[in-house]
């Protein structure tokens, strides 16, 4: 039995990393921990991973000016060596596959790989926007179900599919707004964007040529309902809520709210991106939303980072729906599934402000959403919002007496924890827990947003954590605010165990390096005019 | 001379007609590295409380607010190569824009150096 592990020790990373500091190895590499150069500076001169032919015919007439005069500046690899680059930097990322990602507002959740069998079935992958309708009708269906699905869930009048991704969606939103005002004949040009809400909201106004005026939140972290309602007035076109809102609460005056807008005559766009918290439990429609985006990337899985892309599409009320963008998916009198698009417009959709993109949307992701959805049913979406609330709540309830939680008190939190750095030791801050959990092998949560908190660091753990990987996480958050909290200095230096220690964000940011330059001389090296640099 | 802070953290400093307008030192601090500042262009006609200049930092981006109406005279070009000068000298080298008054009786709703130093020390 002496050979057996009995007390179940296990090598730490601690004592690898202290290891690190005492050796140098000739490679440069540390066992597992690589260290990977360019592509250009791996390339070689004469080498190539492809045999091309040369042209047996002289170029088309009229193309034989553009005959390359010298080989391109190309990395010379070897396709072992392209393969083993690309896969030894994919070892350095950190994904959902590996771990949590506690970031907040961002949703990183577990994407079932049956969403991901179903998105590759030939009948939804290799169809293409051109085909004829007719024999596209099932990724038709496929659109109109995942419609139906979200009137359902949000209690709203219509939806429009077609917006690629959040900020997409909120435009398009914003856009049926001006639209509507325009048939009104009214030209209001303000929109009201409250503090709590995402920042996408004030620069899609702007955007869509509105002047943003900003609502303070309550020391709640909530809307403040008589601030905004002294701004409402003619020139109001619109307020654009995120709720719950980015402090992870819910705005409970979101009623009145709406009533009160809609009184002065404007609308309430809704940013709909942490639908996933109240999912089956509110309808935004009985709420008196007008608008709102559902970040189907989020709410129903997929996350960006995590498999992309995105897909934001925008449900509408009675008053703005008559306004939504083409393409509609309908069914004629005899039941046929065929799409609404400029040319047939008059099936009900003649006041259109038009359309946002080429063609359908994301097709891969309405396959993905509608499996999601499917496969929980009504009750399981429910639970879903039940989970990633209750979830959230573990984390700041195991975390509030060491990390303040200025919102706490209030009550529970939504999908997603909000605390303060207040309260570390001097010189402390939530960019020392950040890169603390690097070393603790966590991706850091988001940080110092939302700016209405002090060194803020929002956690949102998502409904497909389990109570052991979240005690992992609390675990780790825990020591480190400890740590911060005691002035171990040795948390200003981490990460330890990461491929780079802390790197010097300041200066990546005032004097960026976005060109690789080689060293001088180097062959292969760009000249600043080649890439069009000055 | 006359300097004169708002609750937004910037400061403004009056001659004649001119402001000078910048963030205080506090708010620099709050901010922590300041990698771009984004300034109003000479000429913008500008009203007390609009938004007119946006000051980037490691942690976010925030904007800054005119604490008078009038006219943009110039903008602070230093910044552009060191924008780093708002941290070191926020409330001298780190200026921002100067501004042309049109409505000197603004300036009466601002705090002294006093008042904005009690201020700050109830955040």
């Amino acid at each position: 039995m002496s050979g057996v592990n009995a007390a179940g020790w296990r090598p730490t990373m601690g004592e690898a990393g202290e290891a690190l500091e005492k050796f140098v190895t000739s490679s440069g590499d540390y066992g597992l921990m690589l260290e990977e150069p360019l592509s250009f500076e791996l390339g070689a001169e004469g080498k190539c991973g492809v045999d091309i032919d040369k042209p047996d015919r002289a170029p088309a007439a009229g193309l034989s000016k553009f005959l390359r005069k010298a080989a391109p500046d190309l990395p010379g690899l070897t396709e072992p060596e392209t393969v083993r680059h690309y896969t030894r930097l994919s070892r350095q990322n950190y994904a959902i596959d590996l771990g949590p990602f506690p970031l907040g507002s961002c949703t990183m959740k577990h994407n079932p790989r049956l969403n991901e069998k179903m998105a590759r079935l030939p009948g939804f992958a290799d169809v293409h926007p051109l085909q004829p309708q007719k024999s596209v009708e099932g990724a038709l269906e496929v659109i109109e179900q995942l419609a139906d699905w979200l009137i359902t869930l949000t209690g709203m009048a219509s939806v429009a599919m077609s917006p690629k991704a959040g900020a997409h969606g909120e435009l398009c939103g914003l856009l049926c707004i001006r639209a509507a005002l325009d048939a009104r004949g009214e030209k209001r040009d303000i929109v009201l964007v409250p503090e709590s809400a995402h920042g996408t909201n004030p620069a899609t106004a702007a955007f869509a040529g509105f002047k943003v005026q900003s609502i303070p939140a309550t020391p709640a972290g909530r809307v403040d309902l008589e601030a905004l309602k002294a701004k409402l007035g003619p020139n109001v076109a619109g307020v654009m809520i995120t709720n719950p809102n980015t402090c992870g609460l819910f705005e409970p005056d979101m009623k009145a709210i709406a009533d009160a807008v809609h009184e002065a005559g404007g609308y309430v766009y809704c940013d709909g991106a942490n639908f996933n918290a109240i999912v089956g439990k509110v309808r935004p429609g009985d709420l008196g939303v007008d608008a709102m985006h559902i970040n189907l990337h989020k709410t129903f899985s997929t996350p960006h980072g995590g498999g992309g892309p995105g897909a934001g599409p925008v449900v509408l009320s009675e008053a703005l729906a008559p306004f939504a963008p083409l393409p509609f998916v309908t069914r004629g009198p005899d039941g046929g599934i065929h799409l609404v698009e400029e040319e047939n417009r008059g099936e009900g959709h003649g006041r259109a402000f038009g359309r946002m993109v080429a063609f359908h949307g994301q097709m891969g992701m309405f396959t993905r959403a509608l499996t999601y959805i499917l496969s929980h049913g009504a009750d399981g979406l429910r639970r879903v919002a039940e989970d990633a609330v209750l979830n959230a709540n573990y984390v700041l309830r195991s975390c509030e007496d060491l990390l303040p939680a200025p919102f706490a008190k209030s009550g529970p939190c939504m999908h997603e924890a909000l605390f303060s750095d207040a309260g570390l030791a001097d010189g402390f801050s939530t960019l020392d827990i950040a890169k603390g959990l690097i070393d603790e092998g966590f991706h850091p949560m988001t940080v110092y947003f939302p700016l209405v908190v002090k060194g803020a660091m929002l956690v949102e753990p998502t409904e497909t954590e389990s109570k052991a990987g979240l005690d992992r996480f609390i675990g780790s958050l825990r020591s480190l605010a400890k740590r911060a909290k005691a002035g171990d200095d040795s948390l200003h230096s981490a990460p330890h165990f990461a491929p780079r220690r802390r790197l010097d964000e300041t200066q990546a940011a005032r004097k960026p390096v976005l060109v690789w330059q080689g060293a001088p001389g180097e062959p292969g090296q760009p000249s600043l005019s080649e890439i069009g640099g000055s | 001379m006359t300097r004169y802070f708002t609750e937004d953290h910037e400061w403004i400093e009056v001659e004649g007609d001119t402001g000078t307008v910048g963030i205080t030192d506090y708010a620099q601090g709050q901010l922590g590295d300041i990698t771009f500042v984004e300034l109003p262009d000479a000429g913008a006609t500008v009203a007390k409380g609009d938004s007119v200049s946006v000051v980037d930092s490691v942690k976010a981006a925030s904007d800054v607010y005119t604490p008078v109406s009038g006219t943009v005279a110039d903008a602070n070009a230093a910044l552009a190569d060191e924008p780093e000068l708002v941290n070191t000298d926020a409330e001298k080298g780190g200026w921002l824009f100067r501004i042309t008054l049109s409505d000197p009786a603004e300036l009466e709703g601002l705090m002294d150096e006093t008042a904005y130093k009690a201020f700050v020390e109830t955040l």
